[in-house]
């Protein structure tokens, strides 16, 4: 058997170990062994690569592994759970710009000269690589709250953007058909995708950002199967795709979540924004004592985090007063909106890492049939999913997005800083509620400050 | 042939990729997510090549910036996803 036929046959077996390893990450059970499936998965295609006749000097591949696993293990070890979603981003835009560099550095590989389909696919790979590269960057810096993350717009953006995407078509074309590794549509091509990805992401708000990064995912996989046509190989393909299409579907999900089109959050930043009525009202306020009180004699209690709960670090709290609250004979639960926080099932990793277990967390569609049984719904730091605007104001930028109707529990604590409105700009008529209680603070001194009345 | 016989496999594997996930509850929402994108740093299969190959300076350069940054894609992504699962217990577990 020759080394290329066992290369290949190795490459199936690790296509199979990815599919396999993405079919256990569907179940909380097999998930984590799911992860090492896949992780083996590509450490065979990696060392199948590496038998290839064409590779004569090491020494650059052993570096550049070297450097890139010490960055990525170290990052992996250190990101707090709270971060997550920047980190997922960052190496999300790792990835794609690999497909970029792969893809441009086939240019130089081989003596003859490049065939259009090779140059297209090359052309593909630097575009998608390219704005995943600078779309994940700039995701990071919203995320991190090192860029303003609110949607950034300006006259003429859309004639730009639209510039932009003629000069992205010419230049590809140009390339295309005279394709040299020093063409200057080749580097106009590059500058244009990276310059893309900036425009792409820089109009979408904070709060929409898990559609963007799942939606980054998928381009981080489209740009690897690029990239795979280009160099020809299997593996990039079959990886890349099912990568793509597992990021189309959770995209789709957030969406849903929103009831949404994927259009609409995309380019919404520069539509015209509707106006919620104005919401008027007096808030009733409420000590940690009398809060204390009611949950005291409360059977059934049901937690809504949102992003406030990661800023203000309060998981671990949470999770402490849901503990006591169980031993005082209350059933506890967590209602988690599928677009809570910043990136898909962020809430969910939080949880987990303060050792909530997975069966408490409920999602959307299984808490909203009985929360009129629930007695005290606490609402921390989230405001849009549980927006009662979004069912009954038609106005309102969020009418028709599905959410947790904490309104119709028993009765709703709001842990909220201020009086601020939320991210959106909506005022969130559940904080006039006639069942709303707001205790206002730091969420993570008011749980505090609830569990140590418990204390006494 | 070869390309009609690349597209085949794209094709499939695109199927494949929705049958697979089209029903993940939202607690595993980001590991899939984190997990996938490790996936996706599959670049560096063909990274060696450009990076290896007895080709100009500049494509070493280029392939070696693009070993780098795929092999932070998979490390950084697989460690993530697997210390992430790590905390998501089980009442019983």
């Amino acid at each position: 058997m020759s080394i290329e036929l066992i290369a290949n046959l190795a490459y199936i077996l690790a296509s199979a170990l990815f599919i396999f390893g993405l079919k256990m990450l569907g179940s909380p059970a097999t998930a984590r062994r799911g992860n090492l499936f896949s992780s083996l998965g590509m450490l065979i295609a990696v060392v199948a690569a590496l038998t290839d006749q064409q590779i004569v000097s090491f020494e650059v591949i052993v570096g550049g592994i070297v450097l890139g696993s010490i960055i990525g293990a170290l990052a992996a070890r250190l990101v707090a759970m709270t971060s997550m979603p920047e980190m997922v981003a960052l190496f999300n835009g790792s990835g794609g710009a690999s497909s970029l560099l792969v893809g441009w550095a086939t240019l130089y590989v081989g003596s003859e000269a490049i065939p259009t389909f090779t140059a297209s696919t090359v052309a593909l790979a630097i575009l998608i690589g390219g704005v995943t590269l600078t779309g994940s960057l700039i995701a990071y810096g919203k995320l991190s709250e090192r860029i303003n993350s609110a949607p950034w717009t300006f006259a003429g953006q859309r004639i730009f953007n639209g510039l932009l995407l003629a000069g992205i078509v010419v230049s590809a074309v140009l390339f295309a058909m005279n394709p040299t590794p020093d063409s200057q549509y080749l580097y106009a091509l590059i500058v244009l995708a990276l310059v893309l990805g900036v425009m792409a992401v820089i109009p979408i708000g904070g709060a929409d950002m898990p559609v963007v990064i799942s939606l980054l995912n998928s381009y981080s996989g489209l740009a690897a199967c690029a990239a795979g046509f280009a160099v020809n190989n299997n593996v990039l393909i079959v990886a890349g795709s099912l990568v793509g299409a597992s990021g189309i579907i959770l995209t789709n999900i957030m969406c849903k979540a929103m009831n949404r089109s994927l259009a609409n959050v995309l380019f919404s930043g520069f539509g015209s924004h509707k106006v919620a009525k104005a919401v008027e009202g007096e808030v009733k306020p409420i000590s940690v004592e009398d809060a204390y009180y009611i949950l005291e004699a409360a059977s059934n209690v049901c937690f809504v985090p949102g992003y406030g709960m990661a800023v203000a670090q309060a998981q671990h709290v949470v999770k402490e007063l849901g503990q006591i609250l169980e031993k005082n004979g209350c059933e506890v639960s967590y209602a988690i909106h599928p677009v809570a926080g910043r990136m898909p099932g962020h809430m969910n990793v939080l949880l987990a890492e303060a050792d909530v277990p997975y069966e408490q967390l409920v999602e959307m569609d299984d808490i909203n049939p009985r929360i009129e049984n629930v007695d005290v719904a606490i609402v921390i730091g989230a405001n849009d999913v549980v927006n009662p605007s979004a069912r009954e104001d038609s106005d309102s930028p969020i009418y028709g997005m599905p959410i947790i109707n904490v309104d119709q529990a028993r009765t709703v604590f709001v842990l909220k800083r201020s009086m601020a409105s939320g991210f959106s700009g909506v005022d969130n008529p559940l904080f006039f509620g006639e069942n709303t209680r707001m205790l206002f603070g730091d969420a993570k001194e008011s749980i505090s400050g609830v569990i140590s009345e418990f204390g006494n | 042939m070869e390309l009609v016989y690349l597209t085949f496999i794209l094709v499939l594997s695109i199927f494949l990729g929705f049958e697979l996930i089209s029903k993940v509850p939202a607690t595993l929402h980001t590991p899939l997510m984190s997990g996938a994108n490790a996936i996706s740093g599959i670049t560096l299969a063909g990274a060696f090549l450009a990076a290896g190959a007895s080709s100009p300076e500049m494509a070493s350069w280029l392939g070696g910036a693009a070993v780098t940054f795929a092999t932070i894609n998979v490390v950084g992504g697989y460690l993530v996803t697997d210390r992430m699962l790590g905390m998501f217990k089980s009442k019983r577990g």
